[in-house]
């Protein structure tokens, strides 16, 4: 049922990475506006859940056995995009369409207009509920799919967070997998000058959860991690991905002001020829 | 806050203005189940219909954010513990949990007080409910000023505005006992968010025992001449004894339940308009945004006619017995009365 190839080929999914941030800087250079550092820094996660860990079917999205992602930082559409696409949810040169009047490839997802996106996404903090929502709803139907749900550093300075915190553990649910993309910058800045959000570790753990600390370029690391938490039961599991913003292209990583900027045609033509370089 | 609720509804249950005499409400399912001597809290006929709907379908699941004695949800829970879900006092959670399992073909209710439900949570139901179109239903209970004694900060005056304005959200205001059941019986099979708001005081059982609600199409009690007067909610009872004060006064004045605020039964209200040449509104809410100005949209852009609108004033609340506060914020027949009498002078 699961046509999606499982594989633990390293080699294979760090390629499957470099395209997925290949379409994500095509996709935005065309719409001439977006979210690239965010896109580019949780590439190897999304990866690693959509060519590895996941049980999914592009051919029948609302398969009900699946495995279910949500992307409560919806400002990485691009990446959540190249992830479907590559998939074959849909036909790649949609992926041109991005922004555009009559688009199902909205600035954030729409659920209604693109198949393979689980719910609309976008205002910061909700998709959390929402996962432990779906994942409450697995449970009561015996099914053994999991959630994955992938937040943005800056998104758990949102008080809703907590209280979806609070319920995964307080339901223990194990068929819950968060994963936070802790590339350190949000629009404002740094997320320690802004508002810290350090000791995430020590605030999860707090909150019940099981944590896993890794560096989240590490493909390696990442389906470990993964597999790991498939294995903890009585307690959800949270992945802190320690990333870089803008992963990938050297002019973007790490600068704060390509959270919400879309590449240039020559910065486009830079970054291509380096990932090319780069292996 | 949970627990303070009960200590007043206790006293509300021994209190000479409530109806002391009535045995306690039978659980019954559908139509029928309170006749027109009763006063019944239309949450407590929620509690009930959730209950049978429950036995009905294993699909429905029931969230609260620990009011689940005050909304009555707790009557659910108790039978069903393994499908309700407590959220602890965190709407914003109530609501995306509830998003969640409707993701996986659950019918989910959720349910707290109105001020926190589309006020807290209000940008849950936008980004979630509302834009996606999801089938979960937002039923509220303690809204309007006869939430009393606890004041402003409890008594949402500005929900049916709140949600009114969100793309694909239906609104729906029972009047009774009896239409809160065929609302919720009604919405469960309709697949889309509905917003049900709902009272914490018993009112009087006013629909005929018969009355089938469907989404949409206003019950009109009867059209009047001088004055149609467009109600939702409490105030369709309080209009019914502004009529009949009206007719003693040789006045021919209509009265039409408007549960469904949106879509709202532009037919209905366009006839009545063409009957009288005067429409009241009257709802326990602000008079921006609800009921009222939902008929003053309709009437300006199709039929014209010089519409009163009975209703809180811009305004906020205040502690009070319920009684008194419908008194202080004008909404009683007597009100009703003196604006028609005033409009067609």
């Amino acid at each position: 049922m699961n046509p999606i190839s499982v594989s633990r080929d390293i080699n294979f999914l760090r390629r499957q990475a470099k395209t997925v941030r290949i379409e994500i800087l095509e996709m935005l250079t065309e719409a001439g506006s977006g979210h690239t550092g965010g896109s580019l820094s949780a590439a190897d996660v999304v990866t690693a859940l959509y060519f590895y860990k996941m049980r999914h079917n592009p051919k029948d999205p609302l398969w009900k056995e699946r495995d279910r992602f949500i992307l409560s930082k919806g400002h990485a559409a691009p990446l959540l995009y190249a992830a479907l696409s590559l998939s074959g949810y849909f036909d790649k040169s949609l992926l041109g369409t991005l922004r555009k009047i009559g688009s199902p490839l909205q600035g954030h997802p729409c659920s209604k207009l693109l198949p393979g996106v689980e719910i609309s996404t976008g205002s910061l903090g909700q998709g959390l509920s929402i996962a432990n929502g779906i994942a409450l709803g697995l449970r009561m139907d015996g099914l053994n799919s999991r959630v994955y749900c992938l937040l943005g550093d800056g998104e758990i300075q949102e008080g809703q967070i907590w209280e979806a915190a609070m319920s995964a553990s307080h339901y223990s649910l194990d068929n819950l997998c968060a994963i936070i993309d802790n590339n350190g910058l949000q629009i404002d800045g740094c997320c320690h000058d802004v508002m810290t959000i350090e000791p995430i570790v020590n605030k999860w753990i707090a909150f019940g959860w099981n944590v896993i600390d890794i560096n989240g370029h590490d493909i390696g690391a990442i389906l470990d991690a993964l597999d790991e938490a498939e294995t903890i039961k009585g307690k959800p599991t949270v992945i802190v991905a320690r990333t870089v913003k803008g992963k990938g292209v050297s002019f973007f990583e790490g600068k704060v002001q390509y959270h919400g900027v879309a590449p240039t045609h020559e910065e486009l033509k830079k970054a291509l020829r380096e990932l090319e370089d780069n292996g | 806050m949970g627990e303070k609720e009960e200590t007043r509804d206790k006293r509300q249950e021994t209190s000479k203005d409530n109806a002391p005499s009535n045995p306690p409400l039978k659980i019954r399912g559908g139509r029928g189940s309170y006749d027109s001597s009763q006063l019944v809290a239309t949450r407590d006929a929620y509690g009930e219909a959730l209950l049978e709907l429950g036995k009905k379908r294993n699909n429905v699941v029931v969230l609260d954010a620990d009011l689940s004695a005050s909304t009555k949800t707790g009557t659910f829970a108790k039978v069903f513990p393994e499908r309700f879900y407590n959220m602890g006092i965190s709407e914003q959670d109530l609501i995306g949990t509830a998003s969640g399992l409707s993701l996986t073909g659950k019918l989910a209710f959720a349910s707290t007080f109105a001020v926190f439900e589309t006020g807290r949570a209000w940008e849950q139901i936008r980004q979630t409910v509302s834009y996606s179109n999801l089938n979960v239903k937002l039923v509220a209970t303690h809204s309007g000023i006869t939430v009393a004694e606890d004041g402003a900060s409890h008594q949402a005056i500005e929900d049916i505005a709140l949600m009114r304005v969100l793309p694909n959200m239906t609104v729906i205001v029972p009047a009774d006992g009896i239409e809160t059941k065929q609302v919720i019986e009604t919405i469960a099979d309709y697949n889309y968010p509905v917003y049900v708001r709902l009272g914490r005081v018993k009112v009087p059982v006013i629909m005929p025992e018969d009355y089938k609600f469907s989404i949409g199409k206003a019950y009109t009690f009867s059209l009047g001449k001088d004055a149609n007067i467009i109600a939702c909610g409490i105030m369709v009872s309080v209009a019914i004894k502004a009529m009949e004060i009206l007719k003693e006064n040789g006045i021919d004045a209509g009265v039409i339940n408007m549960s469904t605020v949106k879509p709202l039964d532009n037919d209905a209200v366009i006839k009545a308009a063409k009957a009288s040449r005067l429409i009241v509104t009257a709802e326990e809410h602000s008079i921006i945004g609800g009921l009222g100005g939902a008929v003053c949209e309709i009437l300006t852009e199709n039929y014209p006619v010089p519409v009163k609108r009975i209703g809180i004033k811009d305004t906020f609340g205040c502690s009070g017995p319920a009684e008194g506060l419908m008194k202080l914020y004008g909404l009683t027949a007597d009100d009703i009365v003196r604006t028609v009498k005033e409009a067609i002078k």
